[in-house]
Parts: C-alpha cells; structure tokens; sequence
C-alpha cells in the first residue's frame, strides 16, 4: 500500500507539472496585453519600461522557469520562514510570486480569502453529507416507497437545477419577499468584517451562512445521497445479510453495522473526488452572495488581466484535483481489503 | 398435414430491439414527462418566435421594469424589452449551444474512446492525455480562455458568431473524457467477442470492423451520454453567461438574462424567476430522459 502511494506520489509530480505548463502557455498565447488597461497618455517608451518591469520581455520559456523557480521553491522556504522562523537562504530579497494589479505576493492574497471559502464550501460539504447518508440509507432500505420515489424527485431536482438559479431564488424568497424585521429575514450579501466576539455577532455569522450554505449543500446532497443509495442496494442483496438475518441479529444491527459499513467504502471515495469540484462549484456561489472568497479572487484576477494571480490560483485548483484523486485511490485500497494495488 | 402446418399463423407480434427500448423506456414515467417536456420547450423556441411576434430588441421606454401583466406575461427589463420575446430567443441560442457543444463533445470522445479501445498502441498515450484532461480545472479554465480570446474571436466572426464558436468549441474539448472513458471500456470488452474475431479472420479491415461492428453495439452508452452532455452543455454555457464572462447583453440567453436580472432583483424578481425555470426545466427534463433511456436501454432491466 505505502508502495503504491509512494508510486502514485512520484506520478503527481510531471502530472502538476505538465499541467502548469498548459495553464502557463494558455495564459500566454493569450493576445492580451496587462498594460492595456493603462491610460493612453503614457509614452510607449515608459509603457515598454512598465513591461520590462512585469518581466514581460523575457523568452517564454525563462518565465515559465521563473514561475516555478518562485513558486515551488521560493514560497515554501517562506512558508517555513513564517511558521517557524527557519531562515533558509536569502529571506528578505527573495523573489515571490507577485501580482500585478496590487503588486502583492499572491500567495498572501490567496491566505486572506481562504478562511471565507473553507468556512462556506467546507460547511456546506458536511451540511450536505449529513443530509445525503440518512436519505441514501432510507431509501435504499424502503426502495420503491413514497420515501425513495419522494428522495429521487428532490436529488433529481438537486442536480439538475444550477446552483446560481437556487441560490438566487432563496434571495428572492428570504430577502426580497420575506419584511425586513422578520425573524426568517436572511441577509443576500456575506460580510465579511464581521467578528465573532459574542452571542450576537455569532447569530449574525450563522444567519449569513445558511444561504449559501444550503445552496450548496443541496447540490451536494443530491449528488451523494444516489451514490449512497445504489451502493447500499448493492449490499442489500448479499448473502452475507442473510445470514446476519438468520442468525437473528437486530435489523438495526444488520442494516447500520453490516450494510452500511459496507456500502461507506464508495461513498468515501466519492466524497473524496467531489471535493475539488466542490471548490470549483463555489466560484459561482461566492459570486452570487458576494461572500470573497478564492472564487472572487479568482474572478477578480481574470478580469484585470492579473497572469501570475490567475496563474497561480488555477494551478492550486489542478493541485487539489489531483491530490484528492490520490486521496480517492489510497483510501479505496485502506477500506477496501479486497482491493489491492501491488 | 404438412399442409395444415403451413397455415397456422404466428400470432407473436414482430418485435425489433429498438420496439423493445421504445417501449422499456415508455413504462418510465419520469422519463415520458421528460419528453413531453423537453419536445414542448423545443417548440416553444423555435416556434415561438413567430406567435409572439414582439420584437426582443426593441426598447420600449414606457414600460420599463415591469411586472406581469397581459401585455408582457414576463414583464420588462430596465430598457423596456419583452422577457418573454427574449427568453423565447434567448431559448434558442441555449439550446443550440447546448446541442453543438454535445455533438462536438461526442464526437471527440467517440473517436479517443473508440481508438484507445481499439488500437492497443494508442491506448496508453491517450488515457494518459485524457487523465490529464480530468485533472485541469475545468471552470477557471474556461472564464481564462472566454476572457483572453473573446476579442480576438469577435474581430474575426462578428461579436455573435466569434462568441458562439469560442463558447461552443471551449466546452465540447473539456467534456469529453467521460464518454471517452466509457466507450473505451466498451470496445474493450466488445474487442474480446467472437464475432469481432470472426470479422478479423476473414481479414475485415479494422475501420471497417469499427464501423460495422463496434460502432452499432456501442450505441446506447453514448446516446446516454448525449442527453447528460446536453444538460451538462447548457449549464456550463449559464455559468459562464451567468459570471458575466458568456454571451453580451444584446444577445441574451438564458444564462445572461439570469445574470441581468439579479442586478436588480429587488425591483423585479420575476426578471430572475423565469429565465431560471426555463434552464431548470429543460436541465431536468433532459436528465430524467437520459435517466429512462439508461433503464430501456440496458438489456438486463429491458426483460423485466
């Protein structure tokens, strides 16, 4: 198993970066120019000077090696210098990838607007896990019932419809329809100056989350609850559960200890996979309640012709695609005794 | 008796493989709605157009934001122009971006899934490639390349034929490993089979084993993958409309005329409403008869 995490590791390694290089040489065919948003009146001379400046006039290859150079190697050793003051090198003049619109290293912006996305994406996976499990079990156990006919209308509805028409829905409902002072009153932008300190501001931060939390927990919900479902359908038809039944185990016993053990091993791997897309999902999610996420960022930089931001940003989603295809695989072989990969 | 023999009628009614997936697939009824549905909105785009003859473009100052009423069943935008006249032609496009984009998707898929599958040389290459498709953000991507390449397409087409083909073809090259996938798995196993055998040692040529033989029997997995290609197509275009990165504001879909909508959604929720319902319906419509026909056409529940 270690062995074949270990092979795998070393795979994800021309893998990431081959797949930088496409977003590299994407960005770059581009026939845009950053400068071109600047005023007209500057003299081509001191516009070249800018371009020079941006690094601009390097070969594409240099640049591309440049990226890397800061990426892979310089922002760790500053990872490290921050968290635990190892100064490895040249600290202070080393170079970082910065971007162009606020001239900051992206990776500081990336810090800044992880917490609102971890909080809402993460939250929303695990609202909608929780929901998901319970139904998948109860309408694989009653198949054909008003329950499981009832579960495949909603999952099929969860789905199908975007998440950009349900989230704007609920805004429609709870703050354009519902009075100001009503108590279901929810507020349709997240503020994210927004300290919890008490009571209060708590309440205040919950209330802000459960829209786009629900909007996407709904999506999700959908997704997993069938996997759940078909995969307990599988097991239900074992023989293995019929001897559990006939040597008199408690249909408690036989359905949440036995089956559902059991059918947990895909689903695990499912939920794995989804995660990255659930990132991904949440660019349109964060643009609709404004919440400033990664999304926004994301969003931001492609609108201002931000290269290393939306460079850099792009990359780390192809990074957590194919770390939690790893994750996937590896867990598929630890639960699954009889998977084996040597 | 021989004679007597000859006479007796077979009273079976002659039944064809695809009589037997029409009628599997009429016994789903979420399926059957499906179509109903998804033939009504069809007609409703393309038809419609000529009954409800108000032009989309045209502003009619007076009658800005507007509720419903008789004169404008979907009210009006900020400019005065009919929703329902825009989301009958914002319809239109939708749907048609979805439909090539499937197709296109299709076909690319077809064609590395079936090669992979069948010319053991090139199966490792490709897989490879299409692992590396799966690994590529795919909405990041998209609004990079819709962003860089717009205006460089629309000084070569025109701005509506520059978008359409830019947002088309971004969306068929990054959907088709799914059905590459599936269809390499097919070939695979259907490459095994004695009657691929038997057409190889009378020394058919393999294009022509593909076409005759490979391709009929991979049918049904990719028949369900265009109609989940097809929901999957319109949605993306949405969000891609939707982030405001898609079609401009004169030449609205039901992705763009969301995204108007929401700007002033206080004023007008009914502006938002009903472009959503009408992607919603159609999405769901397409998934529940690619759901059905997944059951009619899979022999293993057909017989039951």
């Amino acid at each position: 198993m270690l062995n074949f995490t270990l092979r795998r590791l070393m795979y994800t390694i021309p893998t990431l970066l081959l797949i930088s290089f496409i977003i590299f040489i994407v960005l770059d065919l581009a026939p845009n120019d950053p400068t071109g948003n600047l005023p007209l009146t500057i003299p081509p001379e001191v516009r070249a000077k800018i371009r020079a400046s941006l690094g601009l006039d390097a070969p594409m290859y240099i640049r591309y090696l440049l990226w890397c150079q800061q990426f892979f190697i310089n922002e760790p050793l500053n990872l490290f210098n921050e968290w635990f003051g190892w100064c490895i090198g040249d600290c202070e003049g080393r170079l970082r990838v910065t971007s162009w619109a606020t001239r900051s290293p992206v990776v500081d912006l990336i810090a800044e607007r992880m917490p609102q996305t971890l909080w809402v994406v993460g939250m929303s996976y695990v609202v909608g896990i929780m929901i998901a499990l319970p139904i998948g079990v109860i309408s694989a156990y009653k198949q054909y019932s008003w329950f499981d006919q009832f579960g495949t209308l909603i999952a099929m509805i969860g789905f199908s419809v975007p998440t950009f028409f349900t989230g704007v829905l609920l805004i429609v409902i709870f703050s354009v329809w519902m009075p100001n002072d009503s108590f279901f009153w929810l507020p349709s932008i997240y503020d994210t100056t927004l300290d919890v300190v008490d009571w209060d501001s708590f309440v205040k931060q919950m209330r802000q989350m459960i829209m786009p939390v629900m909007v996407l927990a709904l999506y999700n919900a959908a997704q997993i609850s069938r996997f759940m479902r078909a995969s307990m359908l599988d097991n239900l038809s074992q023989d293995y559960v019929r001897t559990a039944r006939a040597k008199g185990l408690k249909e408690k016993t036989v359905l949440l200890v036995h089956v559902l053990r059991n059918s947990m091993i895909p689903v695990v791997t499912v939920i794995a996979l989804g995660i990255p897309q659930v990132f991904g999902g949440a660019i349109i999610t964060e643009q609709i309640f404004k919440v400033n996420g990664l999304g926004q960022l994301l969003i931001i930089g492609i609108q201002g012709a931000d290269i290393p931001l939306v460079q850099t940003l792009t990359f780390l989603f192809a990074v957590l695609i194919v770390l939690f295809n790893l994750v996937a695989d590896v867990l598929y072989g630890l639960l699954d005794p009889r998977i084996r990969y040597d | 008796m021989t004679n007597a023999t000859a006479e007796i009628k077979d009273d079976r009614k002659y039944r064809s493989l695809w009589g037997d997936v029409w009628s599997q697939f009429r016994t789903h009824r979420g399926a059957m709605i499906g179509s109903f549905v998804f033939i009504g909105i069809l007609l409703a785009v393309s038809i419609g157009p000529y009954l409800w003859t108000l032009d989309p473009n045209y502003a009619d100052v007076r009658n800005r934001n507007q509720g419903m009423s008789w004169g404008h069943p979907f009210g009006t935008d900020q400019l005065g122009h009919d929703m329902l006249a825009q989301v009958l032609q914002g319809g239109r496009i939708s749907i048609a971006v979805g439909l090539t984009a499937m197709m296109l998707s299709l076909v690319l898929g077809t064609f590395v899934g079936v090669l992979a599958g069948y010319f053991k040389r090139l199966d490792g290459i490709l897989m490879r490639g299409t692992d590396l498709f799966l690994a590529l953000p795919i909405l990041p991507l998209l609004l990079v390349i819709i962003m860089l390449f717009r205006d460089t397409l629309r000084g070569m087409f025109g701005p509506e034929t520059g978008i359409f083909i830019l947002i088309v073809f971004i969306i068929g090259i990054t959907s088709w490993m799914q059905t590459a996938r599936i269809v390499r798995g097919d070939v695979l196993a259907l490459k095994e089979r004695e009657f691929i055998l038997a057409a190889n040692s009378i020394g058919t040529p393999a294009r022509r084993v593909i076409s005759r033989h490979i391709m009929p029997n991979i049918l049904s997995p990719i028949m369900v993958s265009a109609t989940l290609g097809i929901a999957t197509a319109i949605i993306t275009e949405s969000s891609l409309s939707f982030l405001g990165l898609g079609f401009p504001s004169d030449f609205p879909t039901w992705g763009r005329l969301l995204f108007d909508g929401t700007q002033r959604i206080a004023q007008a929720p009914s502006r938002v409403i009903f472009p959503g319902l009408a992607i919603s319906l159609t999405v769901l419509s397409v998934n529940f008869i690619g759901d059905g026909l997944r059951d009619a056409l899979d022999p293993r529940i057909r017989g039951r």
